[in-house]
């Protein structure tokens, strides 16, 4: 089964940024199993090739939602798809943000770039229960203010606390200008009754890791998410090889204890 | 990274000190209040002062020929503004202008130089806090240097899908 992809239809689509959009596939027949926030699908752009691109928001139903960024053949063509268009989806692969262990807890969701488009349906859960949670903050980080996704959503998300910073300021721009980690600064958090989850470039997600545990959250309560190479999706080409990981099975979320030693490791 | 949790706004750098070497500096502390757009200093400009930001955004520029002012970094709550005034040729790298309405302590630097100069043991205090504020900016620009969230590709640390 989840090596036969089954036929989605492009139902909307939305452009994000200049080389970013959202897909919103609904079943041909069979649909998929349901995700979880954090979880992936393998999308098949036909004629082209496959790529693991994760949920960024889950809907009632066997709608999926994924958000993709145009950088290679792959993902520029399930870009270019329109409303209408077929796309091959496997899934759910993966392991997802495991929110429940968060419960009771103060939440960072931190983002990097494309990262908030994985964390995105995790936001949307805890937003939905939140007298489950401590205090929810979302921080991201992006190239340019053109590039931020959701910018719409924003304005929700702040009435818990959210904030944005960039690399390279627009003229015009007003807001933060520096890495994501200085916003921790404005966060409302417990280090020691926090979790968080953190999306991003490996090196956004190192640097944030170690602020983190810097102010006092354990290396157990952070979790990244980690991308190779994914081929199978299943667990059996080992393309997506990490160490003892094989993070299309094992991962792509996985506790920074068990990440860091992994990241700083040369790929073979 | 610069000490900023728990603490209440503008006490970051400050929590670092120890609490006797804290009063002695604070003795010296104005506490000022600046309006937002409001120019701190100049690129160029003797760096006589610093200040410990208490509340309120303050951002780093540097003025490009062709280009105005270009913000390299924003500052917040419990950060240092301003090293300059430590190191020769106590001139200011950047500029800074207040992003809002800003709360501060500010420092005058040859007050503080000659307490450093007394109290040798907060002096090495103050300036391993002004130390690792320092190597904080510099981790975090060569971050950006790599331009982390720009498309992979031979650059970039992933395959391109």
């Amino acid at each position: 089964m989840t090596l036969t992809p089954l036929s989605y239809r492009v139902v909307d689509r939305r452009d994000e940024t200049h080389d970013t959009v959202t897909l919103v596939l609904d079943p041909a027949a069979d649909a998929l199993k349901p995700f979880a926030p954090g979880q992936f699908a393998m999308l098949y752009a036909f004629g082209v090739g496959e790529i693991p691109v994760s949920v960024s928001r889950l809907a009632d139903g066997h709608r999926l939602t994924h958000t993709v960024r145009a950088v290679g053949a792959v993902s520029r063509a399930l870009c270019g798809l329109r409303i209408g268009g077929w796309v091959g989806v496997r899934g759910p692969f993966g392991t997802a943000w495991d929110s429940a262990a968060a419960h009771g807890n103060d939440l960072l969701v931190i983002a990097g770039g494309i990262g908030l488009a994985p964390l995105r349906p995790l936001v949307d859960a805890v937003m939905a229960e939140p007298h489950a949670f401590g205090r929810l903050n979302v921080l991201a980080g992006s190239r340019t203010p053109a590039d931020l996704l959701y910018q719409d959503e924003f304005p929700a998300w702040e009435k818990p606390f959210a904030a944005v910073t960039v690399d390279r300021p627009a003229n015009g721009w007003t807001g933060r200008v520096g890495v994501v980690t200085t916003l921790l600064h404005e966060a409302r958090f417990t280090p020691s009754d926090t979790v968080a989850f953190v999306c991003g470039p490996e090196v956004m997600m190192r640097a944030t890791a170690r602020a983190l545990i810097h102010q006092g959250v354990r290396p157990d309560r952070i979790r990244v998410s980690l991308e190779r190479n994914m081929r199978c999706a299943t667990g059996h080409c080992g393309h997506c090889q990490l160490g003892p990981l094989l993070l299309c099975r094992d991962g792509p979320v996985v506790g920074y204890d068990q990440a860091e030693p992994l990241l700083t490791v040369r790929e073979l | 990274m610069t000490p900023h949790p728990g603490g209440p706004p503008g006490e970051g750098v400050l929590a670092a000190l120890a609490a006797e070497h804290r009063g002695r500096l604070m003795a010296l502390a104005r506490d000022v209040a600046l309006p937002g757009g409001t120019r701190i200093f100049e690129e160029g400009e003797k760096a006589d002062r610093f200040w410990i930001i208490r509340s309120g955004t303050v951002a780093l520029d540097v003025h490009m020929p062709g280009r105005g002012r270009v913000v390299v970094e924003t500052i917040g709550a419990g950060s240092l503004l301003g090293w300059s005034w430590l190191c020769p040729p106590r001139q200011w790298h950047l500029a800074a202008e207040t992003r809002d309405p800003v709360r501060a302590w500010e420092f005058d630097a040859a007050a503080v130089h000659d307490l450093c100069a007394e109290d040798t043991a907060l002096g090495l205090s103050l300036v391993t806090v002004v130390a690792e504020t320092i190597g904080d900016r510099l981790r975090a620009t060569r971050t950006r240097l790599l331009d982390l969230y720009g498309p992979p590709g031979p650059q970039g640390s992933g395959p391109v899908p």
